[in-house]
Parts: C-alpha cells; structure tokens; sequence
C-alpha cells in the first residue's frame, strides 16, 4: 500500500474519533478529497522541479502517535530558548505536552488547536479563520484532512504581548516512523504585537516526517515576528506550509534558519489585503552531507502602497542541494508598491548547487521591483586577510560566513534568540570564536 | 631575521617575481619602492603567504626557517604581519571581537590560555590610544562603512595588538591625509624596537619622511635593480623611476 493509499484509508478511523457532524469535519471530508484528487506533489509540477519528495514517501509511516512519551525538561532543555520567560506549546509526538508546556487564557489565548477545534466558545474564530488561507494542493489538504492538534493563538486588540511564545513539536521514535501533521492558527488582533519562535525536533534516529501548517491573520496595524529554527537530525524531514493574511498597515516578519533534517521544504505565502502593509521574510540556510532545503516563497500585492523584502542567505557544503523559488504577484490595483528580494548563496564544494529562481509577475506599473541572486565562492581574499592574522582556516571561513549572513541576524529580535542562532551556526561549522555576534 | 634568496614566484603560470634577494634584520627598517605592477604586493604577499602565489624557486626564510610549507595563519603565529592595501570589510564582526579571535588563535598557537579579559581591554585601550582611535571605533564592524584613513590606522592598530616581528606595511600611505599619515607613522616608529623589522612597499617618499628606512630598494620587473640609503627615495622622488629602467636596459 502507498503511503496515499495508507493516509486515505486513515482518514476512515480518523472518522471514528472525531465529531463527524461538525463544521470542521466537512472541511476535513472536502480536504481528504482533495488530497486523493492531487495526491503528493512530483517533479512534474513546475514548483516541485527540483526537489523530489520520493526518498521521503517511502517509509511507512505511523499516521496516528500512540501515547505520549515521557520527557523530563532537562533533558531537552537545549532545544528551548530557556534564558527568557515565554509562552510555550510543547508537543511530543504529535501529542500535547501539558507538564512542558505554559499556556495562558489571561488576555490572550494561547492554547491548543484540539480546544479550539471542539470547544463552542471558540467556533466563530474558527468558522472566520479556519482554513480560509491555507492552500488547495495535495500537502496542504492532507494536513487539513488530518488537522487535530497544534498551536493556536488569539491575540486581542490593542495587546503586545509580554513574552515570546515558543511552540516546539518533539518526536522521541517510540514507533519506528512516524509523519506529524500540525496545523497551527494565529490570529493577532489589530494593533496587537507577538513574537513566536517555532521548532521542529527528532529525537530518535527513526524517520519523522513533518507536514506543518500555519495560518497567520495579522489585523490592521497589527505586528507578527515568527521565527523558525529548522535544525533537526538527518533523518527528520519538514514540509512546512505558512500562509500570511495581511490587513492594512500590518508587518508580518518571517525569519527561517535552516541548519538542519534530511529534506526540508519551506512554503511561505503572504497575502496583502489592504494599503501599506510590510510584508518581509529572510533565512540563512546553512547545510552539508546530503541535505537538502528549498524556500518557496510567495508575495501577493493586492493593494496599493506595500513593501515586501525578501532576504535569504544560503551556504551549502558537500552534496548539499538548495532551492529557493520566490515568487512576487503586483496585481493591477497595488501600485506605488515596492518589492525587494535577495538571494545570495555560496557554494564550499564543487559538488553543491542551488537552484534559484526569482519569478516576478507584475501587472501595475508604478512600482518598483527589484530582484537579485547570486552564487559565488568565499572570497579568497578575504580568506587570506583573516588568516593573516592568525586566524586558522576554519575559524576564518565561519567569521566570512558569519559576516554573510549578518544581514539576516540583525533584524532578530530576540537577543537571546540571536545568541542561540549564533552559536548553533558556530556548532555547526565547528567552531568557538569565543565571543558573542 | 628575514633572508629572501633568489626568490621567483608566480601566479596562474604568469612569472612576477625573478629572483628576489633581500635580507632584514632585527632592528631595521627597510623600503620597497618602485613603479606599478614591478611586482612589490607579490612580494608582500608572498611572504605573508598567500596560496595564489606559487614559489617558483628560491626560498624565504624567517629565523633561517625555510617558511614556504607555512600556512598564513602559521607565520602570522611567527610574527608575520601585513598591513593590507585594502582591508577587507567583516560585517558583524567588531573590531574588538576580531582582536580576541586573532590573538587568543596566536596564543593558542603558542600552548598559551586565552589572554585574561582584563589585560585584553587594557591592552586594546593603551594601544588605540597610541594611534589615537575613539572606542567607539572598536565596536563597529571590521572595516564596515570605514574611510580609507580608517582602515589603515585600523591596520597599524591590529599591528600593534599583535606585536609582530617582522610588519610588512604594503602601501600604508595610500589614502591617508597628513595628519593621518603623520599618526599612523607616529604609531609604526613608537612600535619599533631593536627586535622587530619593519619593510615599507611605498611608492611615495612622503611616508619615508615619517618612517625612516635604514634601506631603500628599488623593485622593477620583478627584481630588486637598485638598493641604498634612505638618500635614494629622495633621488626617486626628484627623478622618477625612468632613468632606473633606463639603466635596467641598457
């Protein structure tokens, strides 16, 4: 049995744990049909021209997480930001953690997707947001068929947020593989400000394969910073979908650092609907062996007055492959719009390679667009002047990496985040520099 | 300290140096001057020990150590320095921080701890006053956003930081206005000692005027045609470089 033939036939028991004369679940029923019209993505399709999602559909994978997995705090502590004080929505295995985690209904609802789903006082933000973003390809309706559980956050009016909520997805491999499919909802109320840093962690050498989705509202003049750490073990893959719904005057950022996970694709799609809004997503990417990771970006000027910038980094040593795709629509309507987008890659080994492509589709014609990406090696020059001070290769080579990508860096703000970003960048490339950036 | 025999270097198959014989020793300050493209960066690289360039034949030795095996970073932990032309930009990465890494990376070289914090701040505040820099510069990115002035008193900075044995200063004076040019010369002259060596790659006396050279020779070609006192910067200044290729050809 394919893993299509498995997940449809899931859905079946799926019917028998869920209230199946819900609202939700005829969005499920829809979406499950959907999934079985598109099936898994395949090279075929323009979008998916160069990453192939066969080497990961092969496993057979454990649809529905048998209970949950004891861990103690300790012992995946590295895996938080644990020198601040923040919200946390910690799941393990696909199952809610209540003892790692901190919610909060005070002000602001910070809880599960499984409440909100069910729970009657939630219906009219569920039936206003639920799945009214979030894409009609196969992924993404798989996700939606099987959407039970995740985070979901409600941010009221006029409300910046206190602390960072982390939400963190651990798989311990108590089944020999397993796929998750979070589903995670945002909505953040006008003039209100939330930070939201979002892991992805095995912790099992077994096949995990993730398949998030995340719709994010952002009301008038309201303010969103998501951060996504993808630095998982090699055998551990993400499919993440987030889709962005602007109203005027919003900012939404995106930061996406991917240092690890056998294959990880990034699908990340604002929509602006409504006058200047800012729009901005940037990632540094950092990966060797055979990893691969793909940024797939897209950016939906409707209306006049907007920016987006775009700003991804990507280094790529070994057999390491990348792909960044990144797609920016200026409808007829959105003029005075101004779009910005960079991506600059550096290869380390002959046998590393990028595929980019900038796609700009654009019907106004006031605006200014602009588009660059480039490809190169370290500077050798540079090399030299670093290694003429005493500085050894290697350590010469992260501080030219570190200054690449510096860019991206700066615009964290969270220090505590950007210490940690740091030092698993100086992990990973094997280095203490004995200092903060 | 440095004896250079028949030193020829190239690099992609293109000959630059041919047959370089110069010695320094402790104590002296030695000028290296001559026309564009004679090859006087190649040789401060070279020595430095860029990887483009390859040592065709003769050798470099440091200490009557052959250093031609020796990576950047290995003679830069013998007491190479070189102050670069043009300094390259490291966003992110402070001048102060940059400092720490290259020192405590030399000392680590050496078998030695990390220097304590507190004599790393004082050394760092003694030395950026010797070459009269504002703390504030300390904390900017390496070379990021600096002028020219900048960059080069950054250089003789790090020189002193590193405390070098041998400082190859490779066209210092470029860029720089007087009172600059008269700090960054102050700085080099306070750093001097009868232990280290100083060669200057100059295409100007003005620079000579500042730091005195024991010896000056001429580069042309690829080859040192002229060597004397510091006389002979004066004579280049008045003269140019023509009657040297003059006398090279004939």
């Amino acid at each position: 049995m394919s893993l299509k033939e498995k997940l449809v036939s899931s859905f079946m028991a799926l019917e028998d744990t869920v209230d199946v004369h819900s609202s939700i679940h005829d969005i499920r029923t829809e979406a499950i049909k959907n999934f079985e019209a598109e099936g898994f993505p395949t090279k075929r399709q323009e979008d998916w021209k160069y990453t192939s999602l066969n080497s990961i559909l092969k496993h057979d994978y454990s649809v529905f997480p048998k209970n949950e997995n004891a861990l103690e705090f300790k012992d995946i502590k590295q895996y938080f930001i644990h020198d601040i004080d923040s919200y946390k929505i910690i799941f393990i295995d696909g199952k809610y953690s209540s003892h790692l985690s901190q919610t909060t209904h005070d002000g602001l609802d910070v809880c599960l997707m499984s409440a909100a789903l069910t729970k009657p006082k939630y219906k009219v933000i569920i039936d206003n947001y639920f799945n009214k973003i979030a894409g009609k390809n196969g992924l993404t309706s798989l996700n939606t068929a099987f959407s039970l559980e995740g985070a979901y956050i409600n941010i009221p009016k006029n409300k910046v947020v206190d602390k960072p909520i982390q939400i963190i997805h651990f798989s311990t491999g108590n089944e020999s593989a397993v796929m998750l499919q979070p589903r995670n909802l945002i909505v953040v109320n006008e003039n209100s400000h939330v930070q939201i840093i979002e892991r992805h962690q095995s912790l099992t050498d077994n096949p995990v394969l993730t398949n998030s989705v995340t719709e994010i509202f952002t009301n008038k003049r309201a303010i969103v910073d998501y951060y996504k750490i993808q630095n998982d073990n090699e055998n551990a893959s993400l499919i993440d979908s987030t889709y962005i719904n602007q109203k005027q005057e919003s900012l939404a950022k995106v930061h996406t650092f991917s240092f690890g996970g056998k294959l990880i694709r990034n699908n990340l799609e604002f929509y602006q609907n409504g006058e200047r809004i800012d729009s901005t997503m940037k990632g540094i990417t950092i990966i060797g062996n055979k990893q691969h990771v793909d940024h797939n970006t897209l950016v939906h000027h409707i209306e006049p007055n907007c920016e987006s910038h775009q700003d991804y980094k990507g280094i790529f040593d070994d057999n390491a492959t990348g792909v960044f795709n990144g797609k920016v629509v200026v409808e007829k309507l959105a003029q005075k719009t101004n779009a910005f987008q960079a991506n600059n890659n550096i290869l380390i080994s002959d046998k590393a390679s990028i595929n980019t492509k900038p796609q700009l589709e654009i019907f106004a014609d006031d605006v200014k667009c602009s588009h660059g990406c480039t490809i190169g090696q370290l500077d050798e020059s540079a090399m030299f002047y670093l290694r003429s001070r005493g500085i050894p290769e290697k350590e010469a080579r992260a501080l030219l990496m570190f200054a690449f990508s510096n860019n991206v860096m700066n615009s964290v703000k969270i220090p505590e985040l950007k210490n940690r970003i740091t030092k698993i960048i100086a992990e990973k490339l094997g280095v203490n520099l004995g200092f903060d950036l | 300290m440095l004896k250079i025999n028949n030193l020829h270097a190239s690099v992609e198959d293109k000959s630059i140096l041919k047959g370089i014989n110069l010695e320094v020793k402790p104590g002296e300050v030695h000028a290296i001057m001559g026309p564009n493209g004679s090859g006087k960066s190649t040789l401060a690289s070279v020595i430095a020990g860029k990887e483009e360039y390859e040592v065709t034949e003769g050798n470099i030795l440091l200490d009557e150590e052959d250093i031609e095996e020796l990576s950047a970073e290995e003679r830069a932990h013998k007491g190479v320095f070189l102050s670069f032309q043009y300094p390259v930009e490291i966003p992110g990465v402070s001048v102060t921080n940059f400092m720490r890494t290259a020192i405590n990376e030399t000392r680590k070289a050496k078998g030695l701890e990390d220097m304590p914090a507190k004599d790393m701040l004082k050394m760092i505040r003694d030395k950026s006053e010797l070459l009269e820099i504002d703390r504030k510069f300390l904390s900017r990115s390496l070379n990021e956003g600096f002028s020219g002035g900048e960059k080069k008193r950054n250089e003789i900075f790090q020189m002193a930081m590193l405390e070098p044995k041998l400082a190859i200063l490779d066209e210092t004076d470029s860029g720089l206005d007087i009172d600059a040019l008269r700090i960054v010369a102050n700085g080099v002259n306070k750093l001097k000692s009868k232990d280290n060596a100083v060669i200057v790659i100059t295409h100007y006396q003005r620079l000579l005027d500042y730091i005195v050279p024991d010896f000056v020779h001429v580069l042309y070609n690829g080859k040192i045609v002229k060597s004397g006192g510091k006389e002979l910067a004066h004579e280049l200044e008045a003269k140019g470089y023509d009657w040297i290729k003059e006398e090279v050809n004939a």
